[in-house]
């Protein structure tokens, strides 16, 4: 069976619960092989085995770390070269989104963004999406060279299929080209302790609604052991990090559970959210478009009900 | 410094936007407009020309309609445009999209700068902006929510998840910037009518030496082969809040297995 490429999301060889699930997709294509580009890959293996890695390509080299997106396309294009993949699957974030352009312009093939799944019949791998603000689902196909295709986040549950993870060190000569666009500088953000909004199982978000007092949604999420967004107008106003803006120009988030608190449910909020299972919204405007997705709504005001609601759960929690 | 700033004509978002029959957006049964996220970029380009000299050329690829993008671009005080515009060239893919505008750049002239929105708001895949600076051979700075240029250095500062980035690169290169960086200015009275004098281009896939193999529908790298509707949702319970709302909301929780 042809090789299938996955490229790991890892921060510094903790791997990343979308690298298992795209390897569990890669299995149904092909036989996975990682791509690994960091170091620390023994930290790494371990679990890119467990979910049916056979191979693993390292890719050790700084010069594809501290630059854009341009380098990795070229180590990216090198291994493809050789392996002659089925497929090749990257996840879905804006960084892995470029590589894969830059990809399909060097391999001369189609490349799909932002899949919801995967499916393969007949060796033939259809992918599907969401378009206009996930109000149609569309399926397509790569028809030229090698499928390139951006996978988005908890698409599928992953399945465990131990493989060898056998290391395969590859040597990549980056161009001075690729080198043109340089980080010089890197400030990381505090850490919220929280979930990454794009895997959460529950998202709370607040909204304009929250007057720029954040604390109940805070209180709410941590009791549910839940990420936190926001919505544009709560961002623009400096509220909240641009990072946990959910919606069309933030992230694209369908998790299990998504609770809008203060939030209208503009269309562009809504290309966000609405693929979510469970969707609860607490708005004092019974008019509010965001009434219209909901599983459950309340009419009122956030600083009544979320305390409310997060006391009752506490005490819940506690007896 | 000269600039080149990539537009795009969209279906408004605010309207029902749907597909045609043969599976591409339907760009003719609604209202389109300059996609809102290269407003930024146009504003972007013009504050730096305004801050020194240079000309800003806007270029869009699209049907006879896409003409208004170019417009509102010039009204809001762009020098030029250029319109790509040719029958073949509907349904193209990213990759037949980035091939037309580099070769437009090309045929423009090679800018200092060329910038381009985050994201076009009816496909959003976010992946032109590179691959054009792949096809000239130029580094890419993207999604930066500011920017700066100091000679013939381009610095971006990029919001990450988990940093903030300072990212360089030389000119010429691309930008790609968010709907953080600037406030896109209207078009003012005066902006209107000089826009009236202002000189725009057709051109055709002959204009740019590509082939009609190269692009278009059939030739399209990823093809749609269906599209479906999403089933609108079901309006659930909707509760007002008589000062047990939020015991409520902690029931349909408990019941739903989120707690
Ligand atoms: C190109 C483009 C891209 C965009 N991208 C995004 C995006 O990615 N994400 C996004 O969110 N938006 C995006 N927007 C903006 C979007 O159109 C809306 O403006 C935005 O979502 C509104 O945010 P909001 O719902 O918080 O504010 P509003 O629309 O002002 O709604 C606030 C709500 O809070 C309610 N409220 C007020 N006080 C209380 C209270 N005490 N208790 C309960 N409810 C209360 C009000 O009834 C109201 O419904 C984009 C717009 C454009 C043009
Ligand atoms: N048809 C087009 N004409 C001009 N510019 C485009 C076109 N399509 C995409 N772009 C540019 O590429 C950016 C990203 O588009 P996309 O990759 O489609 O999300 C847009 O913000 C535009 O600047």
């Amino acid at each position: 069976m042809a090789e299938v490429l996955v490229l790991v999301d890892h921060t510094d060889g903790q791997v990343k619960k979308t690298t298992a699930e795209l390897l569990t997709i890669a299995r149904e294509i092909g036989t996975p092989s990682a791509v690994f580009v960091g170091s620390n890959v023994d930290a790494a293996r371990p679990r890119l085995a467990q979910f049916g890695a056979e191979k693993v390509y390292v890719v050790d080299n700084p010069d594809v770390t501290g630059y854009l997106v341009a380098p990795l396309a070229e180590a990216l294009a090198t291994i493809a070269e050789q392996a002659q993949p089925a497929a090749i699957l990257l996840p879905t974030t804006a960084h892995y989104k470029e590589a894969a352009g830059r990809l399909a312009i060097k391999l001369n093939s189609g490349v799909i963004t932002d899949a919801t799944g995967v499916e393969v019949a007949d060796g033939a791998v259809n992918v599907l999406k969401q378009a206009f603000a996930a109000s149609y689902t569309t399926r397509s196909k790569v028809t030229q060279g090698t499928p390139i295709i951006t996978v988005k986040p908890n698409v599928t549950a992953p399945t465990a299929a131990q493989a060898s993870a056998t290391p395969v060190p590859v040597e990549v000569t980056v161009s001075d080209a690729a080198k043109g666009a340089k980080i010089t500088e890197t400030k990381p953000k505090e850490k919220s302790g929280r979930p990454e909004l794009t895997e959460a199982a529950i998202v709370v978000s607040g909204g304009r609604g929250t007057s720029g007092d954040f604390s109940p949604v805070e209180a709410l999420a941590d009791t549910l052991g839940a990420a936190v967004g926001a919505s544009r107008a709560a961002v623009d106003a400096g509220w909240y990090p641009h990072s946990n803006q959910v919606g069309q120009t933030g992230k694209q988030v369908s998790p299990q559970l998504y609770v809008a608190a203060g939030i209208s449910g503009a269309i562009q909020h809504r290309a966000g959210m609405q693929t979510s299972k469970t969707i609860v919204a607490i708005n004092k405007d019974e008019e509010a478009p965001i009434f219209e997705l909901v599983d459950f709504g309340v009419v009122g005001d956030l600083f009544q009900v979320l305390p409310q609601a997060t006391e009752a759960i506490k005490s819940a929690k506690n007896g | 410094m000269n600039i080149v700033v990539c537009v795009k004509y969209v279906p408004d978002a605010q309207s029902d936007r749907t597909f045609s029959d043969d599976k591409t957006t339907d760009r003719a049964g609604v209202d389109g407009l300059l996609s809102e996220l290269d407003e930024y970029a146009v504003e972007e380009a013009l504050k730096l020309v305004e801050a020194g000299e240079g000309e800003v050329t806007v270029v869009t690829i699209g049907p006879d309609e896409a003409a208004e993008a170019v417009k509102k671009a010039l009204q809001m005080g762009a020098d030029k445009g250029v319109h790509i515009s040719d029958d073949a060239i509907h349904g193209s893919d990213a990759v037949a999209t980035s091939l037309l505008l580099a070769e437009a750049i090309k045929k423009i002239g090679q800018p200092d700068l060329i910038l381009t929105g985050m994201g076009s708001t009816d496909g959003l895949m976010n992946i032109v902006p590179t691959m054009v600076a792949e096809r000239l051979g130029l580094p890419a700075v993207t999604l930066v929510s500011s920017l700066e240029v100091n000679g013939s250095t381009v610095t971006g500062r990029r919001d990450g998840d988990t940093a903030s980035e300072t990212i360089e690169a030389s000119l010429p290169a691309l930008v790609s910037v968010t709907d953080q960086t600037n406030e896109p200015r209207y078009p003012s009275f005066k902006g209107i009518m000089a826009a009236k004098k202002k000189p725009v281009e057709t051109w055709s896939l002959g204009d740019l030496g590509v082939d009609a193999g190269q692009v278009g529908l059939n030739n399209a790298w990823v093809q749609v082969e269906s599209f479906e509707a999403r089933p609108p949702r079901e309006q659930g319970q909707v509760v007002t809040d008589e000062g047990d709302g939020g015991t409520k909301l902690a029931e349909f929780l408990s019941t739903h297995k989120f707690v």
